[in-house]
């Protein structure tokens, strides 16, 4: 049974993109048909982040628009034959997606994969609403600051109201993914701790990335950082995200902090 | 522990419904008018002020006729405060203002003789109604219970009475209740209370880190609040035009 997830976010430049990528190729790697899809219209990224970039013909706009066929659009990545990406279009906006498209497009890919992994656009119009619109799972990325957590609260209030689960009376499933986090300035209290933002969210967790040069580094490279160094510190936070996210019960680490502080966020699911 | 959190007046503005008597006149006019004044000689002082409505949706009078009828209302002491369902023709500059929305109330038994206790006048609200228990039957207060977190830019607004939210309300989230506001868990956004005109309304929240609270149109940002209620459990009533706060232990 495929699951289509949206990451997403509210805020920009939180690490949406870089955590689509991640997760996709994380889930890939467990031997799952998982496709990535960039609904950035217009200011697309999850190719580059992919390594793909030199690779696009036709993208979800041509898809949606019937220009192309979805198995012409799909590019199998290199490294991963379990993992492929849909890109969006970079000269079209985010008026060319159509309800309508995006509804056909998400129910074909469902025939075709176990996850469906859609890169929400920043922002709450159009584009981003049409991402979560078919979505069973959410990860909320989220840094450890108050506007990004302000942003990421109001995400949830719409993935409540406004995706088709919800217009079923059903719920979306929603995973917080704090990531950017620090623990020394945590500590120093120059940004919010772990349980302050469970406190204010109240949705289960199911990673702590720690920031980290080997996320830039990685899409310098055109790598999802679990593909490019699977032994980083991000890449075992994602890695272990994507075994929680597929149902797994894995013990949560808080980076840089010692072990006896650990059993207070262990198996914390916030109501 | 009681404590005023600032002193610094503003100004209110806000709803409030009154009851009105409404006349509805009838063709011919002189006839209807000899039966006011009937009723009039029977009970001295009935229309004396009460806040009256002319209701003229079905009546055929013309604009000239509408301003001998005022006139004629207005030397029996009967003080029109508006008109209902009168077509925009019918007015001009001086008449009391076109009335619309109004909502049905039970009708007025007019007494044989005179009230015992005339009602007294400018006191403020309009004259008591004479008998309130029947134009105001007894309700129960309505009330909604949101079992969940209410979420930034998310509205929870409940004109009729009392808001419970059995979770936290976000910053950039709004309460805004006709009664009063329960928050069992964190209030980080906006709660209004009374927000349709009830000072007695109250703000009660298991810890209070709010943005703004409001009773009955006084309000109070995050920053005219007192810095050891922050965190604290916390409820909030109206005393004149100060907001009141006491730590619920």
């Amino acid at each position: 049974m495929a699951k289509v997830v949206v990451v997403t976010s509210g805020k920009g430049g939180v690490g949406k993109t870089t955590s689509t990528a991640a997760l996709g190729a994380a889930l890939a790697q467990r031997n799952e048909k998982t496709v990535v899809v960039d609904f950035d219209v217009g200011l697309r990224n999850l190719d580059l982040v992919m390594g793909a970039e030199r690779r696009v013909v036709y993208d979800l706009v041509n898809v949606i628009q019937g220009d192309a066929k979805l198995p012409q659009a799909l590019i199998r990545d290199k490294r991963l034959d379990t993992l492929f990406l849909l890109p969006a279009s970079q000269t079209r906006d985010k008026d060319s997606l159509t309800p309508e498209g995006v509804e056909r497009v998400m129910e074909e890919l469902r025939k075709h994969f176990d996850w469906i992994i859609c890169d929400s656009p920043a922002g709450i119009e159009r584009g981003a609403t049409l991402a979560m619109r078919h979505a069973d799972l959410a990860v909320i990325v989220t840094n450890p600051e108050v506007s990004s957590v302000r942003d990421s609260d109001r995400i949830i209030g719409l993935l409540d109201a406004k995706t088709e689960r919800a217009e079923r009376g059903e719920r979306v499933e929603k995973h917080l993914l704090l990531t950017r986090y620090d623990a020394v300035r945590a500590e120093r209290g120059d940004m919010l701790k772990v349980d302050d933002v469970l406190e204010i969210l109240s949705i289960p967790l199911i990673g702590i990335v720690p920031e980290s040069m080997d996320v830039l580094k990685a899409s310098n490279l055109g790598a999802p950082v679990t593909l490019a160094d699977s032994s980083s510190a991000p890449a075992r936070a994602y890695l272990d995200a994507a075994r929680r996210l597929a149902g797994e019960t894995v013990p949560m680490t808080i980076p840089g902090e010692k072990r006896g502080f650990l059993g207070k966020i262990f198996g914390r699911r916030a109501a | 522990m009681t404590k005023v959190l600032t002193d610094a007046r503003s100004i209110r503005i806000k709803g409030r419904s009154f009851l009105a008597l409404v006349l509805s006149p009838e063709l011919p006019l002189d006839w209807w008018l000899g039966r006011l004044d009937d009723l009039a000689s029977r009970s001295a002082g009935f229309f004396l002020g009460r806040p009256v409505v002319l209701d003229v949706a079905d009546l055929e009078i013309d604009r000239k006729q509408l301003k001998s009828l005022l006139d004629e209302l207005g030397q029996r002491n009967v003080r029109v405060m508006g008109i209902e369902g009168g077509r925009p023709s019918l007015f001009e500059p001086g008449m009391p203002p076109a009335m619309k929305g109004g909502r049905p109330a039970p009708d007025f038994e007019v007494p044989e003789v005179d009230p015992a206790d005339p009602p007294k006048a400018g006191k403020g609200k309009a004259a008591a109604p004479i008998t309130p228990e029947e134009v105001q039957p007894v309700r129960a207060t309505a009330s909604i219970i949101v079992r969940e977190p209410v979420r930034s830019g998310q509205s929870v607004i409940f004109p009729e009475g009392d808001v419970t939210v059995v979770g936290s309300v976000a910053s950039g989230a709004e309460i805004v209740a006709g009664g009063s506001v329960h928050i069992y868990g964190t209030l980080r956004g906006r709660a209004l209370a009374g927000s349709v005109g009830n000072a007695s309304a109250r703000i009660f929240c298991r810890r209070l880190e709010a943005e703004l609270l409001a009773i009955d149109g006084v309000y109070k940002t995050a920053e005219d609040m007192a810095p050891n209620l922050r965190g604290q459990s916390v409820q909030l009533w109206l005393e004149g035009d100060s907001i009141m706060a006491e730590r619920l232990n």
